[in-house]
């Protein structure tokens, strides 16, 4: 269906050339499914773009060949392209919020490709059929809503309506799982191996392997802009050739790493059992007017421990983290600090305490003044005149990176200084709300590994939020599944995800995509 | 070297030429007020390069001593529009709901009358002249400043970075003056250079309907004004200094505009 | 819902705008019956005129009320420098003005539509973005001389000045309109490159649309709600904008009336030509905000 060989994709950037993709061969059959897999910048998202001829403004593109459906797309005119487009590739992105145009109804959008490839007949009823395809309930309604209006799930489904609307043979589908909770994540896996059942081809980016392992017959690992390793899925998973795929194999937190390290080798130091209590939440609940965001939790860390606090998105876990930070009064409920009372007390008694618990968030680039250089924004957490440097070897930071501003930084970077800084004040527990959900995953493991350090040298409490059931499960020590607000189960680790009681804790955990169930 | 480079250096070097003629008018330029009646109306050569006027004045000379009271006009207004703006808009942002509220609501009703009546409005009730100019484009360009003000107060007091501070136990008072200050006040000065582009243009219009300077003196919207009787037999008294107010104001909107991307870049 | 809050909220400018303008009057240096009086005839029997009809005998509050009143129902008061009712020496005037606005409103956003998508190219978008910067950076009153002397004087293919027919409304409204459209093309391209990178762009090419659908059918519409946030600053830019345009092109009008006025210090026509500017420019402020209500359904707040 498609065969290319030797593809390169250059950028023009200020001084000169930037190269996304420097050389790769690729060939889709028809009926199959093929998932390149890779972190941020390896260039497989450009070369699924090239696929449909959109690369980018400015691309330049060269390849020995680069045949679709058995005809060479090197000589395509605009007008060729756009009959390909939609008609025998349909591009599927990731977060339909952003993907659908968010000022016209799903059904316009969709309504619009039938359009374009020349549908005959009552287009509204073949909108509703599409809907219906992609298990869209009442599709009447659905279809003339905006795309706002459509829970995340819904609106995924609808743009892979949308893509399937002109009955392309092939699908593409760049990160279509990334922006969504793991149970609805599931649910579109099972829809796109229902596309592929019913003969389309698929491709799959992803920068998760876990993600495209049951779906994908072949996966290629890309990296820097080339194919490092190709194969069948199973032999890939079970015996890695590259060093880079078993790597990052390796980096993949799950029940299996626990207490070992992601990124080098050997076992994270062993905890001391944590102590008595650092902090102590007593039926916390939050409401906003009639809506309950948080209700009736009770929560415990105790000194040098690690609890993992799990659910998915609207499930109130970030506000459980703004209450116990003392951003947020609760409505009612009442936590304890270091044996002293933290809620109910003005912004002034908490202030000498303040230092002794700390604050990560998932994006650290904004918990940064963006005017500061790194020295000065993790001098700010130290006694006056304390040296900088120490803290940042610590976290693995040269002290060539002192006098950048964060924005000069990378993801892991910026974690680690926002790490740093959390350090600082020698603090008895840090809340972390998904610290590690916008790294790539090698850099995860780097950050996770030093968390688990610092708990084990420092003995410092980690209150750790994520929706991501591998790493807490790699991390915690004990773990709360919050559904709807409320906590539904909690535990030791391994009793909760081994041996889950309750039945949400069960459907998150079948919806995981894992390596291990292979 | 790009174009839009080539741009910004010309601009700056014309802002510059700019200051030194407001510094130093005398420097290049003969009395302005100096007629003679035998070279009336004459057009551009070596000895009058912008001509002469309708007393025989030199128009190069007149431009050149008009720009320090246009461009003393224009810099006063704005100064007084940004700081008094700043502080409102401050002020709106960091206090409680409904005094902010009160303050937003006014700054839109001043919004509400188009600048140059609301500038007439003001002439009209204290009278014609350069002070009176000034504080008329103050007032009427002020409720722009605190608007863009307020909102970027709301902004930086939401931002992570405020959030993450109030981790170390500093008192709100450290908080707003190490991080919501400096952080409000740093696109201020760009918006100023913006700003003070349109209040050249103010100016230009209200002299030009005869609210500002007083003949004979110099400024360059009141020769635009009195040089339109002539226009078809000397358009080069009106239109020259139309021109250069055009040009000043394009190299305050290049070097403003080239300066507001770089601060974006900074804080995106 | 939505719509009654943003037309209360429309009121409330209003109120405190009509309010600003009383507080100038009673502000004005010397006793507010001479600012009144300006440069009319200064008689008793005007005195005791100004005095009734201002209430300037009863107490401060009564006489802001009755002056909230009276302006809520369209009695803008009397000139006493003109012996006319304000409304009436407004009136006469404002027909050529709403003409002349009406038809530069039309053309500047005309223009700016055109130029905007259809300068995309690198080439042809500098061209129109240093016209744009040009544009917008020269006083109104030189675009204006320039016209005239070059169309008028030298050519003579429109009247000098004036408001018979159609001919003498052209050069008035390009002049006025040239800024503007200078403004808006900014501002819509801004909002066509924004758009065009944001992802659904790359969802609707993948689709096989052409350039041209994508954007009128995409990027276009994202474009507008920056543009279309801009209707009250367009009003009060064209209200100012006659002011000038009136006076460079000797047509009558209400920038005239308004002139006149300041320089005879008549204030109860300055105010009321304050106050119906003000009410203008909230009257489109709010017709903007429904329609942004209209185009963009995110803003309506309702989710399922």
């Amino acid at each position: 269906m498609i065969s290319i060989r030797d593809l390169h994709v250059e950028f023009p950037h200020r001084r000169g050339l930037v190269t996304a993709v420097r050389g790769i061969d690729l060939d889709i059959h028809p009926g199959e499914c093929v998932a390149i897999v890779g972190e941020s910048g390896s260039g497989k998202s450009v070369t699924a773009r090239t696929l449909v001829g959109l690369a980018g403004p400015g691309a330049i593109v060269r390849s020995e060949r680069f045949d679709i459906d058995g005809q060479d797309a090197r000589r395509f005119t605009d007008d060729q392209w756009r009959q390909r487009r939609g008609g025998f590739a349909g591009l599927i992105l990731q977060d339909a919020l952003v993907s659908l145009d968010p000022l016209r109804t799903v059904g316009a959008e969709i309504g619009e490709v039938l359009r374009v490839h020349g549908h005959r007949g009552d287009r509204a009823a073949r909108v509703r059929e599409l809907l219906s395809t992609v298990h869209v309930p009442e599709p009447e309604r659905r279809a003339g809503q905006y795309p706002h209006q459509l829970s995340g799930g819904l609106r995924q489904r609808a743009l892979i309506a949308s893509a399937i609307a002109g009955g392309p043979p092939l699908l593409i589908a760049d990160e279509p799982t990334t922006a969504l909770d793991v149970t609805v994540q599931a649910q579109i896996l099972a829809l796109l191996a229902e596309r592929r059942a019913a003969g389309e081809t698929l491709l799959l980016i992803s920068h998760d392997l876990a993600v495209v392992a049951r779906l994908a017959d072949r996966v290629l690992v890309m990296r820097d802009g080339l194919i490092v390793e190709a194969g069948e899925t199973g032999t890939l998973l079970s015996a890695p050739g590259h060093p880079y795929t078993k790597k990052l194999l390796k980096a993949v937190p799950s029940a299996a790493t626990r207490g070992k390290r992601l990124g080098g080798t050997g076992e994270v130091r062993p905890a001391e059992p944590p102590g008595e209590a650092v902090i102590e939440a007593r039926g916390l609940t939050k409401r906003y007017g009639k809506h309950t965001v948080v209700a009736d939790v009770d929560l415990t860390v105790g000194r040098g421990e690690i609890v993992g606090l799990v659910g998915e998105s609207g499930s109130g876990k970030t506000t459980v983290a703004q209450l116990l930070f003392g951003l947020v009064a609760p409505t009612s409920g009442s936590v304890t600090f270091e044996g002293a009372a933290w809620t109910g007390v003005p912004e002034r008694r908490r202030r000498a305490l303040r230092r002794r618990m700390q604050f990560i968030s998932q994006d650290p680039l904004s918990s940064f003044d963006p005017r500061w250089t790194v020295r000065r924004i993790v001098a700010e957490a130290l006694p006056r005149g304390a040296a900088v440097e120490p803290l940042l070897d610590r976290v693995g930071l040269g002290a060539g990176l002192l006098d950048r501003h964060p924005r000069q930084l990378s993801g892991g970077q910026r974690q680690r200084v926002a790490i740093a800084r959390a350090l600082a004040p020698r603090p008895s527990l840090i809340i972390c709300d998904e610290p590690v959900s916008a790294l790539d995953v090698s850099v995860q493991a780097q950050v996770l590994d030093l968390l688990a350090d610092i708990r084990a040298t420092d003995g410092t409490a980690l209150l750790f939020i994520s929706h991501d059931l591998g790493v807490v499960h790699h991390l915690a020590d004990r773990v709360l599944v919050m559904h709807d607000g409320a906590v539904v189960e909690s535990g030791p680790v391994d009793d909760v995800f081994r041996r889950p009681a309750h039945e949400y804790t069960r459907a998150l955990l079948d919806a995981v995509p894992t390596l291990e169930t292979l | 070297m790009t174009p839009r480079y080539r741009a910004l250096l010309a601009a700056a070097g014309f802002l510059a030429l700019m200051l030194v003629v407001v510094a130093l008018p005398g420097l290049i330029a003969a009395d302005p007020l100096a007629a003679d009646p035998f070279h009336v109306l004459e057009a551009p050569s070596g000895a009058h390069w912008f001509g002469t006027d309708q007393l025989g004045r030199d128009v190069f000379d007149r431009v050149v001593h008009g720009a320090r009271h246009s461009l003393t006009i224009a810099v006063a207004a704005t100064l007084l529009a940004v700081l008094c703006g700043v502080l409102l808009g401050m002020l709106a942002g960091l206090s409680h709901r409904y005094a902010d509220e009160a303050l937003a609501r006014s700054f839109d009703a001043l919004s509400a009358f188009p600048l140059i009546l609301l500038a007439l409005l003001f002439i009209a009730i204290a009278g014609t002249g350069p002070v009176s100019l000034v504080v008329a484009i103050g007032l009427a360009t002020l409720p722009h400043y605190a608007r863009v003000v307020r909102a970027q107060t709301f902004v930086v007091r939401q931002a992570g970075y405020v959030t993450q501070a109030v981790a170390f136990g500093h008192s709100r008072t450290r908080l707003v003056v190490r991080h919501v200050l400096p952080n409000v006040l740093g696109p201020v000065p760009v918006l100023a250079i913006m700003g003070l582009g349109e209040a050249i243009l103010f100016a230009a219009g209200l002299s030009f309907l005869g609210m500002g300077t007083q003949p004979p003196s110099p400024e360059w919207g009141a020769m635009l004004s009195e040089g339109r009787n002539y226009l078809s037999v000397a358009p080069w008294v009106s239109v020259i200094p139309g021109v250069i107010v055009t040009l000043t104001v394009i190299a305050l909107t290049v070097v403003g505009r080239h300066l507001q991307r770089r601060v974006e870049g900074r804080l995106a | 819902m939505i719509v009654l809050r943003r037309l209360g909220a429309g009121l409330v400018v209003l109120w405190v705008a009509a309010t600003a303008a009383y507080l100038a009057l009673l502000a004005a240096p010397g006793s507010t019956v001479d600012s009144i009086i300006g440069d009319g005839a200064d008689t008793p029997l005007i005195r005791s005129q100004i005095v009734q009809e201002w209430n300037l005998d009863r107490p401060a509050l009564l006489q802001y009320l009755d002056y909230l009143w009276r302006f809520g129902h369209g009695d803008l008061g009397r000139s006493y420098l003109l012996q006319r009712p304000v409304r009436d020496v407004v009136g006469d005037q404002i027909w050529p003005t709403f003409e002349l606005a009406i038809a530069a409103a039309l053309l500047g956003i005309a223009l700016a539509l055109v130029l905007a998508l259809t300068t995309r190219r690198p080439w042809s978008r500098r061209v129109s973005s240093t016209a744009e910067l040009v544009l917008v950076s020269t006083p109104p009153f030189l675009i204006g001389l320039v016209l005239l002397s070059v169309f008028s004087f030298q050519l003579g293919l429109f009247p000098v000045s004036g408001d018979r027919g159609f001919a003498a409304l052209i050069l008035p409204a390009i002049t006025l309109a040239l800024p503007v459209a200078g403004v808006l093309t900014q501002v819509l391209r801004d909002g066509l490159d924004r758009a065009l990178e944001e992802p659904f762009v790359v969802t609707a090419r993948a689709r096989g649309l052409r350039e041209r659908a994508v954007l009128a059918r995409h990027a276009l519409r994202h474009a507008l709600l920056p543009a279309v946030s801009l209707l009250g600053w367009l009003c009060g830019t064209l209200l100012g904008g006659v002011v000038i345009i009136e006076t460079v092109f000797g047509r009558p009008g209400l920038g005239q009336v308004t002139l006149q006025a300041v320089t005879s210090e008549d204030m109860p026509v300055v105010l009321a030509v304050v106050v119906f500017s003000a009410a203008a420019y909230v009257l489109l402020n709010t017709a903007a905000d429904l329609a942004l209500l209209v185009i963009d359904p995110r803003l309506r707040g309702s989710t399922s």
